[in-house]
């Protein structure tokens, strides 16, 4: 473990160490907060009860569709428009400010749109996360470098397999930034749709907590989003790091 | 030699002097290109003749930006001439032919794979069978002493390093004309010298022609049996040079008083065209 790594993990254990002897102590009351160790052994109960095993699938499905939607189709469109010079310099002013705008305003679209439920979650998280896959695929795309693709022609190698055999791995550490962006962007839109537009999902059972004054259901809920986030985080940054320390020259 | 000089003439006297058969050649070829800036068509290249003899090595000196790149794009088949006939084994160049393999400047090796599997691309996606690949990757692994970083990704690599992975990777295809474009350029001096050797090897081993790009005097002077000096834009040939060097020559040959005469009569003709390009009267 680096030293690095030893503060980071001192600062973190350091706070919830705090919080937790506040909340003892009184100084943050009930009514606003419960102690981490509660919210910890609230967690394992409700999980051990299965009160949420549908919350908890209903939004994982939702992430994971929308995900994997925004990752491929924010990809395929990226391709596309990388190989229209005309077309990118036209779109790029509208991307590069495309996170200016607060998604959110357009839920009433899709809930004509979808209804409430899975497609206008999904839709609003793939809306959020689909411009930070194009981004990636577009800089991916350009920052393969020229004697890589000079090199397939010398293998003569066929346009198809230089994309699959070269530009798709010569890419892949840029492109995989987007998939990390569009990952959290997913996990974002979901939980926060859930909010709004939805009876079912772990950020629906955070508002109907949060409405029925159940702290501990509540904060049980909101450690298990901030569990589930760090765990997909950490394991997407891992695989990162593999990627990023090949790309280095 | 002036610039006027009739150069096909002096391309087959060079020929002729030879009487292995012609590997590579060049007949009238020029490459034109459009300013990016104004628009305007401008010559970069040519015309130029030039025949390469089977297992020659030939090296290709000239001042930055005088086409030396675009004639090795030529040869490869990575680009097309706008006029004249490029021919490999006496058949027209269109596309990059067969047995041809190219070392570039930059770092090529990809940088997703380990050296061994870099090695073997080429022989792999052009279905050579696994046996086969594996009998001739280890050949290459121990030739260029890469042995021990047969696991090894790029990154972990030095400068030179890569480049022989990238000398290893053309060596295992077995080319018959390999065209090298500055594969040394990024390399510190000592390490130059010592892939020179490696260079001189590999040609020995393989009897491969081989022509090297290279904006190093010295480099073209120690491996080369020969040595073309081109002029600036439009790039000519104004000067062919034999060196006289035995087959079995190393880097040992830059303490030879001839090396000395070699480089000499190279930047001399070099000195001229590059001073051009600095605006220079002397």
């Amino acid at each position: 473990m680096t030293k690095e790594s030893v503060i980071r993990l001192c600062v973190v254990v350091g706070f919830i160490a705090l919080v937790e002897g506040l909340c003892r102590t009184g100084v943050i009351g009930a009514t606003v907060m419960t102690a981490p160790s509660q919210m910890a052994s609230q967690l394992l109960r409700v999980l051990a009860a299965g009160t949420y095993n549908h919350d908890i699938a209903f939004s994982f499905i939702n992430i994971v569709c929308a995900a994997v939607l925004a990752v491929v189709a924010g990809f395929g469109l990226g391709v596309v428009i990388h190989s229209l010079p005309r077309l990118r310099q036209a779109l790029e002013p509208l991307l590069s400010s495309y996170y200016a705008v607060p998604t959110f305003i357009f839920y009433p679209v899709f809930i004509v749109l979808f209804g409430v439920g899975h497609g206008s979650i999904i839709a609003i998280a793939v809306l959020l996360a689909i411009v930070a896959m194009i981004t990636a695929t577009l800089s991916g795309l350009d920052r393969i470098p020229a004697v890589l693709r000079k090199t397939a022609r010398v293998m003569r190698l066929s346009r198809a397999r230089t994309a699959l055999a070269i530009e798709l791995p010569a890419a892949l550490p840029h492109l995989f930034g987007g998939v990390k962006l569009a990952v959290a962007y997913a996990f974002i839109g979901v939980i926060a749709s859930e909010f709004i537009l939805s009876g079912a999902g772990m950020g629906y059972a955070i508002a109907y907590a949060y409405n029925q004054f159940d702290n501990a259901n509540m904060y049980a809920l909101m450690l298990l989003v901030l569990l589930s986030v760090t765990l997909v985080n950490g394991l997407l940054n891992h695989i990162d790091r593999r990627l990023q320390r090949r790309q280095q020259r | 030699m002036s610039r006027a000089l009739p150069l096909s003439d002096l391309v087959r006297m060079q020929a002729a002097r030879r009487p292995e058969p012609v590997h590579v050649e060049l007949a009238q070829v020029t490459r034109r290109f459009t300013h990016p800036a104004t628009g305007e068509p401008f010559q970069a290249l040519g015309p130029i003749d030039l025949a390469l003899v089977k297992g020659e090595f030939f090296s290709i000196v000239g001042p930055s930006g005088c086409g030396k790149s675009t004639l090795l794009d030529l040869l490869s088949g990575l680009g097309k001439p706008s006029s004249g006939r490029v021919l490999f084994e006496g058949k027209p160049v269109n596309g990059v032919p067969e047995g041809v393999g190219v070392v570039f400047q930059e770092n090529a090796a990809f940088p997703w794979l380990c050296v061994r599997d870099n090695i073997a691309f080429g022989l792999r996606r052009a279905g050579v069978e696994a046996a086969e690949v594996q009998r001739r990757v280890d050949y290459a692994l121990g030739f260029m002493g890469l042995r021990d970083f047969a696991k090894a990704y790029p990154a972990q690599l030095s400068g030179g390093m890569r480049q022989r992975v990238c000398i290893a990777r053309t060596l295992v295809t077995q080319p018959r004309l390999i065209l090298l474009d500055e594969p040394f350029g990024a390399l510190d001096q000592q390490t130059r010298l010592l892939m020179g050797d490696e260079l001189l090897k590999l040609w020995r081993e393989t009897g491969a022609t081989v022509l090297l790009i290279t904006h190093a005097l010295d480099e073209a002077a120690m491996l080369s049996g020969r040595v073309g000096v081109m002029s600036t834009r439009p790039g000519l040939f104004i000067d062919f040079v034999d060196t006289g060097w035995p087959a079995d020559r190393d880097s040992r040959v830059v303490s030879t008083p001839r090396f000395g005469e070699i480089t000499a009569r190279l930047w001399e003709k070099l000195r001229v065209e590059t001073l051009k390009i600095m605006g220079g009267a002397h």
